[in-house]
């Protein structure tokens, strides 16, 4: 398959079931709500050093927001519901607790029930005060800048995590430009983010290295240094590979996202440099969920 | 499938517990039986079909017309369903109440709504003492539901309230919230004295500045983020607490009853000052 002159691999990429949950973080204006989702979702690149894979999902209208303030919603990913749990919490309490005027809201209302604010309310030392309304439970937690409204627990579902796609390319400069164009496309498909920084991760992994105790390494196929060294997965002219990872709600999610990325991607075309579409998996034996690169584009 | 409709024919002399006439236990009986039921009446029993005219078939939304202030116990433990009197109801409307809807037309007696649990109780007029109340000798008044009263309501309302929403469009009597354990009190009107009296935590929302007994502290004037939450939650209501003009983020808090926890909140609605910008209206239109 090619489509404006670059190669779509008959490939796919291989993605793993995750636990996941969607936070609303509202402040006095839009300024400080992203602030405080930029601190939670901090650090929260990959599973395998963070505890949880994070990022922002989209602004939102005050319209949109329990209190009609200006908010952020961010979604958050890890392995496990404990771990999901567990990093909620310290994210939450580190990170929009301590943000000035913010405010901390269920954004997913099914699924079990996972402490929120529930916790946190603990450091009222007392002086917290429960509100139910509408069958929600709230905290008010007196804090020095006035009171931190927290929803006491949110909802927690199955996921999807590891989507992915390879961008070849002629030069660097053209395999970041036509990441970044992928970017603007994919933040726009609800229920999904790329926790790499800026939406692009340049240091791909294989799993396994010759150190027994690392668990994975570089992906030394698609390093274009190596092309001469190793079993080599390029073509002589590219010179630099960079992927983009997608974590969502549902399958279907990732399918969107994936495929208005590449969309992007191709837009550019061979005439920018771009080569070739590839994706990361483990030869299907890992991951239940696979995402074939040549169906998503049909 | 109509309403099932108890009118009532005349008055007693002395007063009627009608708890057995309620949606879940009127459930798959016949109107023979529904008929045959005994209402206790004062010393002596009387039969359903003595004091009423019964019509329709849909046990799920009783109807009670012409009803009248000797009628206790209406729509007690009510579990489902709709219940709507029309007129007067006694002492106890809503007793226990765990589920559904209940709507009184007219005024109601002592002990409204008291330990109630669940569901909305709306009273169109005014309501006795000890609205949403513990029983004498309990130690926990309602704990859950919404409490809508149009009218005025007595004394000693929320006596013992443990959690759940009672909201009063006109004036309330003394001791207001008294020994509120916790829970959320909306007054409109004026309240009378000893405001919140023994109160150990909740919260009383008042528009008019109260006559405070010294054991409340003022903690001066506040935006508080959970007032538009909890004023969006009754757009819902056919109320005066629906509309957007009633609704502000800007309150002085006094805190109290420092004789007590003093954990407890009055929150008095600060008189000519817009409403803090930072909190939009957009989530009312």
């Amino acid at each position: 398959m090619i489509i404006n002159g670059v190669s779509i691999d008959e490939t796919f990429a291989e993605a793993f079931p995750m636990k996941a949950t969607r936070a609303i973080i509202t402040a006095q204006n839009e300024k400080w709500a992203m602030i405080s989702a930029q601190a939670m979702t901090g650090f929260a690149t990959s599973v395998i050093a963070c505890g949880c894979e994070a990022g922002i999902e989209r602004i939102l209208d005050p319209s949109e927001t329990p209190d009609g303030r200006p908010g952020v919603s961010v979604l958050i990913f890890a392995m496990g519901g404990k771990g999901l749990a567990k990093q909620l919490e310290t994210r939450a309490g580190q990170c929009v607790l301590t943000s000035p005027t913010s405010a901390l809201f269920a954004g997913i209302d099914e699924g079990l029930q996972i402490p929120l604010g529930k916790n946190l309310r603990y450091f009222g030392d007392g002086f917290q005060i429960a509100k139910k309304i509408a069958g929600k439970r709230y905290w008010r937690v007196p804090v020095m800048d006035g009171e931190f409204l927290t929803e006491a627990t949110t909802g927690r579902v199955d996921a999807v995590g590891g989507g992915n796609f390879l961008v070849l390319a002629e030069s660097q400069p053209q395999a970041l430009e036509a990441c970044e164009a992928a970017i603007v496309e994919m933040k726009k498909v609800p229920n999904v983010i790329m926790p790499f920084p800026g939406g692009v991760v340049r240091s791909g992994s294989k799993i396994g290295s010759k150190y027994p105790a690392l668990g994975a390494s570089t992906n030394d196929a698609f390093c274009p240094t190596l092309k001469g060294v190793t079993k080599t997965d390029l073509s002589p002219e590219i010179e630099s590979v960079m992927e983009i990872v997608i974590d969502g709600l549902t399958k279907e999610d990732i399918d969107k996202a994936m495929r208005v990325g590449i969309q992007a991607v191709c837009e550019l075309g061979a005439e920018n440099g771009i080569k070739r579409i590839s994706a990361g998996n483990y030869g299907g034996k890992l991951g239940p969920f696979h995402f074939h690169l040549q169906e998503i584009m049909a | 499938m109509s309403a099932l409709t108890f009118s009532a024919k005349h008055e007693t002399a002395q007063r009627v517990d009608m708890s057995p006439l309620v949606c879940q236990l009127l459930k798959d009986m016949s109107l023979a039986d529904i008929a045959a039921i005994e209402l206790q009446n004062g010393k002596r029993k009387i039969r359903v079909d003595e004091l009423f005219d019964i019509s329709g078939e849909d046990s799920q939304d009783i109807i009670i017309n012409n009803s009248y202030a000797k009628l206790d116990f209406i729509g007690k433990e009510l579990a489902s369903g709709r219940m709507t009197v029309q007129g007067e109801a006694g002492a106890y409307f809503g007793m226990g109440m765990k589920s559904g809807e209940l709507l009184a037309g007219g005024s109601v007696g002592l002990y409204a709504a008291c330990e109630m649990k669940n569901g909305l109780l709306t009273i169109k007029g005014d309501a006795g003492d000890f609205l949403g109340a513990a029983l004498p000798g309990n130690k926990q008044g309602m704990k859950g539901g919404t409490v809508l009263v149009k009218g005025n309501v007595g004394q000693r309302a929320g006596d013992h309230m443990r959690r759940g929403v009672m909201l009063i469009e006109g004036n309330a009597g003394d001791y207001c919230g008294s020994r509120m354990i916790a829970g959320t009190i909306a007054v409109m009107g004026s309240t009378g004295r000893f405001l919140g009296y023994a109160m150990q935590r909740g919260t009383i929302l008042l528009w008019k500045q109260p006559q405070l007994s010294a054991t409340f502290n003022d903690c001066g004037s506040h935006t508080l983020a959970f007032l538009p939450i909890l004023f969006k939650s009754f757009t819902s209501l056919d109320s005066k607490f629906a509309k957007e003009s009633a609704t502000f983020n800007r309150v002085r808090r006094f805190g109290g009853d420092m004789a007590e926890k003093g954990r407890a909140e009055v929150l008095v609605k600060l008189q000519n000052e817009e409403k803090n910008a930072a909190f939009s209206a957009a989530s009312f239109s």
